[in-house]
């Protein structure tokens, strides 16, 4: 009603001019209105948004390990793999989830990791076989490259290929139709640092995980019970 | 009744074309060229700011009589922030795939001249039904710019409309056209195209009333 009354009218400009009490008290306000709304909003939206995450983790570990039927999580203590409960969403211990196929028997040992990328951190995961010491797959679950050129990372298929057997550690880039040997990777033409990234990427995550995989892949079950 | 109607209509036609925040006023560069680089990006990008530019109009509309002069930019900037904010937390959780795509620029929103000009020449000093419908008429103005931006780069730079591939094998895409340049280029074109048209009516007018009776 009262807005109707208005109508048309300019806001006013008042002549004399507001105390500084006045102007504080509307700053105020408006941060704490504002506070309470973002507040609320943020908890209302992490669960949803950490269980985004965690699908999409769970997405890329069946396409990283392809045969995968299920994976258990383990953790690293004192240079060696333990076997940990399910990492929940949101945590921050850093896992890695060894894949089992319908026969209960090891495909591959799914590896996240992450690295400067171009324009900020990619975080990925890498399907390692550890029996035959190559990676097996690779997806990038976080990125923000740029569109078009550095999301060839995770869009370009011919990249993609890259990681379908490759040998590792030790992983060398080289330029696109170059490829020689099984531990070299063909960069995108265009996108090199990008490319980079995901190789350092794939070698620090390997050094950081691989000597507590070699050194418990011994007592890594081949029979899984759970799954 | 009616003038009030009208008076309405006018004020949510005038954005898409007239008015158009993009084409004519040129406000709201920086995602009218960072994330028009395909159709999707821009569709999401413009609904975002639609969302925004509604529920900030609608708020300092209300609070016009209420917020003194001197603190009202930063009193604005806080709503639009807040709005901001919201959409990011909500695109996450709703659609974490297209929040992945639009990255830092959801946050960007908040200095999108465009929003804080509407709040401060239009929302301010009009009543709450006409603010929302500048806001909606603004707001969709600017969906329908970006989205022939990045219909217009995501043809030519990725041969694809809405990720449908639209040419054969044999069509080599024009790369430059998803990079910033193309953004620059497709956007310089179009502006040429709006004062085209726009000088051609003003000739037109004048011939008309130049013309002897």
């Amino acid at each position: 009603m009262k807005e109707q009354a208005d109508m048309g009218n300019a806001p006013e400009s008042s002549n004399s001019e507001p105390g500084s009490a006045k102007l504080i008290l509307t700053l105020g306000l408006a941060g704490f209105f504002s506070g309470i709304v973002l507040v609320g909003a943020y908890f209302i939206t992490l669960p949803i948004i950490q269980q985004n995450k965690a699908a999409a983790q769970e997405r890329a570990i069946y396409k990283v390990l392809p045969g995968c039927s299920g994976f258990e999580t383990y953790i690293q203590e004192a240079g060696k793999l333990k076997k940990a409960a399910a990492v929940t969403a949101g945590s921050k211990v850093p896992a890695v989830f060894v894949g089992y196929n319908q026969e209960q028997h090891l495909v591959g040992i799914a590896i996240p990791a992450q690295e400067i990328g171009f324009q900020d951190v990619i975080v990925g995961l890498i399907g390692y076989d550890p029996v035959k010491k190559t990676i097996i797959g690779f997806e990038v679950l976080e990125s923000k490259e740029t569109p078009g050129l550095g999301d060839k990372i995770f869009k370009d298929a011919d990249f993609r290929n890259n990681f379908t057997a490759l040998e590792a550690p030790g992983i060398v880039v080289v330029k696109k139709g170059e490829k020689t040997k099984p531990n070299e990777v063909e960069a995108i033409t265009g996108a090199t640092i990008s490319s980079k990234a995901v190789v350092r990427l794939l070698n620090n995550g390997l050094d950081q995980w691989l000597p507590a995989i070699e050194a418990s892949l011994p007592d890594i079950p081949n029979q899984s019970k759970q799954q | 009744m009616k003038e009030k109607e009208s008076s309405m209509a006018q004020e949510f036609v005038k954005g898409l074309w007239k008015e158009n925040p993009v084409f004519v006023m040129v406000l709201g560069m920086c995602p009218a060229l960072a994330v028009s680089n395909t159709a999707i990006n821009s569709l999401a990008m413009g609904s975002a700011t639609l969302f925004v530019l509604f529920f900030s109009s609608m708020l300092v509309s209300l609070l016009r009589k209420i917020i003194p002069q001197q603190v009202r930019i930063t009193t604005y900037i806080v709503i639009i922030a807040t709005f901001v904010t919201l959409v990011d937390f909500l695109l996450a959780a709703l659609v974490p795939e297209i929040h992945k795509e639009l990255g830092a620029f959801i946050a960007l929103i908040v200095v999108n001249c465009m929003i804080l000009g509407r709040a401060e020449a239009f929302a301010a000093k009009n009543p709450l039904r006409l603010a929302l419908a500048d806001a909606l008429g603004m707001g969709f103005g600017f969906t329908f710019a970006l989205l022939c931006v990045g219909a217009i780069r995501e043809i030519l730079g990725n041969g694809s409309l809405f990720t449908i591939p639209l040419f054969g094998a044999g069509f080599e895409p024009w790369v430059v056209m998803i990079l910033p340049p193309g953004g620059f280029l497709t956007l310089g074109f179009m502006l040429l195209f709006f004062n085209w048209l726009e000088q051609r009516r003003k000739r037109q007018l004048a011939a008309l009333s130049s013309t002897p009776h």
